[in-house]
């Protein structure tokens, strides 16, 4: 571990996590921070939780709507309709 | 409102024919956007308000706004893009009725917490407690009932505005100019704000995976 190579210490990685998964590194800040990543498994396994992470954030939304909400809103709708048009 | 860069898309055409549809009067158009979005609106606007019983009521108002304004939707964002900011928009102005008294700059509250504990790294910066690799946790354990419970726990507990981010981007899946433009923020800005969001997050599935 240390600094691997990079100069980058791991406190300092867990930081930059978000940069460089938004692609907002510099070319030269991002070539140093994957070769952290290659030569720290502790970077590496922070990196991989942080992205198991996000697809189950994108997974959260399988809720459905309540059945109030859904006649609520028909009602709604069928009021407009008879306004509007 | 800057247009977006103007392709035909799929996703532009089939936003089109709902247009048409509900300019139409066609009520089950309308449905199927409702149980597309309604609960994406809902879990968004709580982030705005003080409880699940205003963000229905702001979902509904939001709903009401989109049948009222579909005849001047332009087709400039998506139909979806168009529907959150209307939803922005109203869970605003109830959030700050409803809560007066915390001004949404209290978001900042937490500036410059480190998105792990300092304790996790020795005198030279490197890891002294290393995470541990999840790849042999199940997709099904972290998908499960409980893992997500922890999730919306976390999620909940953020700062109003670092939690729009999150959910806007990670969960609904909007691009980051988008919630940039949606939430009035800086570029920088929003990547701070998601960024500690992300960490709180990762942090607290950590600790119940542990």
């Amino acid at each position: 571990m240390r600094l691997v190579g990079s100069g980058i210490p791991c406190r300092e990685m867990v930081e930059l996590v978000t940069d460089y998964l938004e692609g907002a590194l510099s070319w030269r800040e991002r070539r140093r921070f994957e070769r952290h990543i290659a030569g720290c498994d502790g970077c590496r396994a922070y990196l991989e939780q942080m992205r198991r992470t996000l697809r189950v954030l994108g997974r959260l939304d399988e809720e459905t709507i309540s059945p109030e909400a859904r006649d609520a809103l028909l009602h709604a709708f069928r009021d407009w309709r008879a306004e509007a048009r | 409102m800057r247009p977006l860069e103007h392709k035909p898309s799929p996703e532009a055409d089939a936003d089109a024919a709902f247009v048409e549809r509900l300019r139409a009067g066609d009520e089950a158009a309308f449905m199927e956007l409702v149980e597309r979005y309604q609960p994406a609106l809902v879990r968004l606007a709580q982030s705005f308000v003080p409880s699940r019983a205003v963000a229905e009521e702001v979902a509904q108002e939001t709903w009401l706004g989109v049948l009222n304004g579909i005849d001047r939707f332009e087709g400039r964002s998506s139909l979806k893009t168009w529907i959150f900011r209307i939803l922005v928009n109203r869970a605003k102005t109830r959030g700050e009725r409803e809560s007066r008294s915390v001004p949404f700059s209290s978001l900042e509250r937490e500036d410059g917490e480190p998105a792990v504990d300092p304790d996790r790294f020795g005198a030279d910066g490197a890891w002294s407690s290393p995470p541990r690799s999840w790849e042999g946790e199940p997709e099904a354990r972290l998908l499960a009932g409980e893992a997500r419970s922890v999730i919306d726990a976390e999620i909940a507990k953020l700062p109003p505005v670092q939690r729009q981010v999150i959910t806007l981007r990670d969960v609904e899946g909007f691009g980051a100019a988008e919630v940039r433009d949606l939430l009035d923020l800086t570029d920088g800005n929003q990547r701070v704000l998601l960024h500690r969001a992300r960490s709180r997050v990762r942090r607290g599935l950590e600790e119940y995976l542990s």
